[in-house]
């Protein structure tokens, strides 16, 4: 049996190595379907891992909870621009569920930096000391403020690593320095490691953080002491983010009196719905591509049959002489299989190198990231061979099912 | 010992279109172990029918053939295949040798069928090879061999599997004289050694080589009679 496979294999390659150019051209649909699978579920697959990346920035098991739109006289007014949510609010999120690991809250406003003779318009976060926590902050230098600069309103600073490039020159250190915020002087103490690009695109490193009551007594000025922009909170577990943003809700319904029908005057989201929200629009891409991959592969094999048939009728007498001297409709029907078999997956092996070259191509070329992953490759090799025995099957049957007689007799 | 080859009343009727065509009408004949058997005819008379019939290409529609006292009339394709490949081999008008394929590899294909080990098929086909005397060309393709040479090789196909049938369908035919009788020797060879032969043909001259000649006419047998043949032991 082995002995039979192995030379019904050496015979379609020298029958398809005989017809080279017809072979190629045949083979050139399965090539470029599995081609562009690799090459597109790499460069997706990319995309999706940068975009994870960007999740992770978020911090782990992350909760944030922004203060809803405020409607005067009909008119909408931005998200955010209520004064809804309080550190009152945190504090009692921070009591009342016992699976928050840590609860954050921070206010934003956008101010000019100073050092010396340089200067940058950028935002500054006034934070609560475990805000820098939740946020899985690192520090290139330096280190965070604590709860007793909090309590004092301590002028202490943290800066990101594009304000730090703004306005310190290239070698100065910048822990130690003095800057101004809104002509108030900060010591800065801390110099951020970069995160890069969040979800939404902004640049995650043009921060200042300094510590909340500081920012709201002395810098930005507040109407309602103690109003928040947004409360951050985590859980240990990934599994309890659902509960924990539902149990929250519950807290901050009852604390703000809303009633029944009242819709709430705050957002919650989780880490894990923004993931989904991203995943989602990737996966929609992925499926497209997929849909694609697919029509091609199916063309692909359609060609494979078509050149299948021909070579039936090409060799018809050959099939006859077979027949007369003993081969069974199996070993007919595995010779024309093995024959499509090895064209689709010739051209699956060629399709996968030319997908990965693409996909090198396209992060050279373009800068992309693409992941090309030992399953993709997997996957791809075996709808090759899926389509040489499903398009291989109809040709190879007609071949088995001839009348040796007739086989024989055609000319 | 009973006879290798036993029909009965064997019928063949092809339907052509809406047209009826009686190919064979009531052939009975036996025929012993060892015999070398000339079935003579016009074209058209059935001698080709019958003899896809005797090989186990095609089946009866009516009446019984019994080969090595097996009915082969009720015999599934690959039943049929295996018997093929067991017992008999086939020469044909136009040697039927596959395209661009050596010569070895061409008389390796009924034991690759039967699923010899590689190296075995090629020592038997080798041999097989040799006693039709075409030592030396095994890698040839067909299209670098004489038509003599060419036959050759389907003998070799056909004696590779030590068959108890071998048969000859018009092997001349498309042979020149001195070609025509090197063939002929060869399978007068193969029959002193017990291969029954049955040979199909229209010439007298080479059914001269036979012991027994069966003419075919119209479907029917005409006449059935030994010859003195130049074979010098007249078949059991």
């Amino acid at each position: 049996m082995l002995a039979f496979v192995w030379l019904t294999v050496i015979t379609a390659l020298r029958v398809l190595g005989r017809n080279r150019l017809r072979a190629g051209l045949t083979m050139l649909g399965i090539i470029i379907g599995v081609g562009a699978v690799i090459a597109m579920v790499s460069i997706g697959e990319g995309a999706k891992q940068a975009v994870q990346k960007q999740i992770a920035t978020m911090g782990t098991n992350v909760i944030m909870i922004w203060p809803s739109y405020m409607t005067i006289g009909g008119v909408r007014g931005a998200q955010g621009g209520a004064v809804t949510l309080t550190v009152a609010d945190a504090l009692e999120l921070k009591k009342r569920i016992p699976i928050l690991s840590e609860t954050g809250w921070l206010i934003r406003s956008t101010m000019q930096i100073v050092n010396g003779s340089r200067n940058w318009n950028g935002p500054v976060h006034g934070v609560s000391p475990s805000y820098v926590t939740i946020r899985d902050w690192s520090f290139s230098s330096g280190g965070s403020f604590t709860q007793t600069d909090m309590e004092s309103a301590a002028r202490v600073a943290l800066l990101g690593q594009t304000v730090v490039e703004n306005i310190f020159e290239p070698g100065e250190e910048p822990v130690g320095a003095i800057i101004r915020i809104k002509n108030v002087p900060f010591r800065v103490i801390g110099v951020l490691s970069p995160k890069g690009q969040s979800v939404q695109g902004s640049d995650q490193d043009d921060v200042v953080f300094i510590p909340f009551t500081t920012a709201e007594r002395k810098v930005f000025g507040t109407l309602f002491l103690g109003s928040v922009g947004g409360v951050f909170v985590s859980t240990e577990r990934t599994e309890d983010l659902a509960d924990a943003a539902e149990q929250i809700r519950q807290v901050m319904r009852a604390r703000h009196r809303l009633q029944g029908e009242q819709p709430d005057d705050f957002t919650i989201r989780t880490q894990v719905e923004i993931g989904k929200v991203q995943e989602g629009t990737s996966e929609t891409l992925t499926v497209m591509l997929m849909i694609i991959a697919s029509v091609s592969l199916l063309v692909g094999g359609i060609g494979i049959m078509n050149i299948l048939l021909v070579s039936v009728t090409e060799r018809t007498r050959e099939i006859g002489i077979r027949m007369a001297v003993g081969a069974k409709r199996f070993h007919i029907l595995i010779q024309f299989l093995i024959e499509a078999l090895t064209l689709s997956v010739v051209g699956g092996c060629i399709g996968i190198l030319f997908g990965v070259l693409a996909a090198r191509l396209t992060t050279v070329i373009a800068g992309w990231p693409t992941i090309i992953s030992s399953d993709t490759v997997a996957v791809a090799f075996v709808f090759s061979v899926v389509v040489g025995l499903f398009f291989g099957l109809y040709p190879a049957n007609k071949a088995a099912r001839l009348n040796p007689i007739d086989a024989l007799r055609y000319e | 010992m009973n006879p290798l080859i036993v029909g009965e009343d064997i019928w063949k009727v092809y339907r052509v279109g809406d047209v009826e065509v009686q190919a064979l009408r009531g052939v009975s004949v036996t025929i012993e172990q060892g015999e070398f058997v000339a079935i003579m005819g016009s074209s058209g008379s059935g001698k080709s029918t019958l003899m896809n019939i005797l090989g186990c290409l095609d089946q009866p529609t009516k009446g019984q053939y019994r080969l090595n006292g097996v009915e082969v009339g009720q015999l599934r394709p690959d039943q049929l295949a295996e018997i093929r490949n067991q017992q008999i081999g086939f020469v044909f008008q136009s040697f039927n040798l596959i395209p661009r394929t050596s010569a070895l590899e061409n008389a390796q294909l009924p034991l690759f069928y039967r699923g010899l080990s590689l190296k075995e098929q090629r020592t038997l086909a080798s041999a097989a090879l040799q006693r039709v005397g075409l030592k030396g060309r095994e890698h040839h393709s067909p299209t670098q061999l004489s038509g003599g040479q060419q036959q050759r090789v389907a003998i070799a196909r056909a004696l590779v599997t030590s068959p108890s049938l071998l048969l000859a369908d018009e092997p001349t035919g498309n042979l020149d004289t001195e070609s025509s009788q090197d063939i002929m020797g060869i399978l007068e060879g193969l029959n002193r050694d017990g291969i029954t032969v049955i040979l199909v043909t229209h010439e007298v001259d080479i059914a001269a080589y036979a012991s027994r000649e069966i003419v075919v006419k119209d479907g029917q047998i005409l006449s059935d009679r030994a010859t003195k043949g130049r074979s010098q032991v007249v078949g059991a």
